[in-house]
């Protein structure tokens, strides 16, 4: 049992991953990104392009593809997400679903309905592994994946308390008609969040294709995922979204165990509980559902 | 020069006229209150010189420069600092997040978080805590500590006393009076009418959007500002402004 909690736990740093860009972008934009699965797969066909066209390994790969992301988070924001914005809370969400089936289906066109995998190009390490005491073995991919999970994690959680810049984007997410009466450029500082978001969305991805494998319409799945690790953890904190994989990953480890089709019903139990639980403790409505804190100010 | 000149301003809130063609001068190092009822303008006036509104008509100037299309961020950077109505902390950060906050724009000054806390005492024990967390008195001190952060020129405080209590907004005046003292610009809309006059050297009284008597604190008298607060000073009692 104890070999499943490990590999569970292990498998939760991959969901943190991925739910890292859809909680920050929730907690500090407002902002439910539904193309964010697609974008990850966006992401994931970026890197196999590299590396079968081009023979770029992933991990090199990622140098072209965050910064492409980063910049594709801008250019979101700029002229898609920020005017959306503007309609109220609900468009954000309509454009984002767009996005999302515009996203699939362009991969779709390009790369035809093929089953993708970056495993190919990083060599062993796809499935090379430790072993622990007590027999237990470990991958190695997971183990870089936990431990990425908790370096993204963290670093964000520093560079927002920390730093002048996560200072002003944790007020522009607060107050931005206030942020900008003390000198912080709302747009600018919702432009570069969403930059953040996408190098973590590309990072997802880049795992994405190295522990499994992938085609154009893979994105909605990972989604799912994200959404539901980033629920339990309670969206409103980084912390809570690792903690909130974890807990997804052990469920379905744990459900896989009790039965061999249990995996993803085991998942998606613990969230269903979890959502109810929340909502019967906070009252109906979505901010108490994704436990954000009060927004009231004075 | 005039530090801050408003030439002619026109600001709306979709059909309503909130701030219709007002125009009035402030030198460098004078202290210039606003008073007039509720609705009459002045909030609206604070925030258009500040960037949060954009007028309808008219222009800001600054030391001779045009700020009409220059956006709240970027007028911090050049010299001026609003303390909002209600204060508007960031909530969820701590004081001293706020302070810092504050310094986003960079301009060169004096002004850094333990010389804030030197003027507001009161926050040294607070300064990790959430500004959610705090007092009403403390709360404010916070909101005019960060707009002195960025080391303005010119300082508008809309309504500090408001929602305290007469003993925290003596010594929030007192903290003021310093500031005052050492040659800071300030704008101050105020409701209560012997401070406002008691420590400004101007006073505009607004009324309706319009500014309806205006002269140097110490030369008009409390029934002056109070016919004008009341728009009594007009010549036809009872007529409906246009």
């Amino acid at each position: 049992m104890s070999n499943q909690i490990i590999q569970g736990i292990l498998l939760g740093g991959y969901y943190a991953l991925i739910a890292c860009g859809l909680s920050f972008m929730f907690s500090v934009m407002r902002i439910i990104n539904l193309a964010h699965g697609s974008l990850a797969v966006f992401a994931a066909f970026a890197l196999w392009w590299l590396a079968s066209r081009f023979h770029i390994p992933p991990f090199v790969g990622l140098l072209i593809v965050l910064p492409l992301m980063a910049a594709i988070g801008w250019a979101l924001q700029r002229f898609l997400l920020e005017r959306s914005a503007r309609g109220g809370a609900l468009l954000p969400i309509l454009t984002t679903f767009g996005l999302a089936i515009v996203i699939d289906n362009m991969l779709f066109e390009q790369f035809g309905a093929d089953t993708r995998s970056l495993a190919p190009y990083i060599g062993s390490l796809s499935y090379d592994s430790w072993e622990w005491p007590g027999n237990i073995y470990v991958g190695k991919l997971a183990v870089i994946m936990f431990a990425t999970a908790v370096i993204l994690l963290g670093g964000l959680q520093l560079f927002l308390t920390r730093t002048r810049l996560g200072r002003s984007i944790r007020a522009t997410s607060e107050d931005p008609d206030t942020a900008g009466l003390v000198g912080v450029d709302a747009r600018r500082a919702n432009a570069i969040a969403a930059s953040i978001a996408m190098v973590t969305v590309g990072l997802a991805g880049a795992f994405l294709g190295m522990r499994a494998t992938f085609d154009p319409y893979a994105g909605a799945p990972q989604l799912l995922f994200a959404f539901e690790a980033a629920v339990i953890g309670g969206a409103g904190s980084l912390w809570g979204t690792l903690v909130g994989g974890i807990v997804l990953a052990l469920a379905q480890t744990v459900g896989a165990q009790v039965h061999p089709q249990g995996f993803l019903i085991g998942g998606h139990a613990v969230f269903l509980v979890v959502l109810f639980v929340r909502l019967s403790t906070s009252g109906l409505g979505l901010r108490g559902l994704l436990r954000l804190p009060s927004r009231s100010a004075s | 020069m005039s530090l801050l000149s408003v030439e002619d301003l026109v600001v709306r809130h979709g059909l309503l006229q909130a701030v219709r063609g007002v125009s009035f001068r402030i030198e460098r190092g004078e202290t210039l209150a606003l008073v007039g009822a509720n609705g009459a303008g002045k909030t609206t006036l604070l925030r258009a010189i500040a960037g949060a509104h954009q007028p309808a008509a008219g222009r800001v100037l600054l030391d001779g420069a045009d700020l009409t299309n220059v956006p709240s961020h970027k007028r911090v950077g050049m010299g001026i600092a609003l303390v909002p109505e209600g204060r508007k902390l960031f909530v969820q950060m701590t004081v001293e997040e706020n302070l810092l906050l504050g310094r986003t724009a960079s301009r060169p000054g004096e002004w850094s978080v333990d010389r804030v806390l030197d003027m507001f005492p009161n926050l040294k024990p607070r300064r990790h805590a959430k500004t959610g967390h705090l007092s009403g008195g403390e709360q404010q001190a916070t909101a005019i500590g960060r707009a002195l952060m960025s080391n303005p020129e010119v300082l508008l405080l809309d309504e500090v006393s408001l929602g305290l209590s007469p003993l925290i907004v003596d010594r929030v005046y007192a903290a003021l009076q310093g500031l005052m003292a050492s040659g800071t610009t300030i704008i101050l809309v105020e409701q209560d009418l012997s401070r406002a006059l008691s420590v400004s050297d101007r006073v505009i009284c607004m009324l309706e959007g319009r500014v309806a008597l205006e002269g140097p604190s110490k030369a008009v008298s409390r029934d002056e500002v109070t016919k004008a607060y009341f728009g009594l000073h007009r010549k036809s009692p009872g007529s409906v402004p246009a």
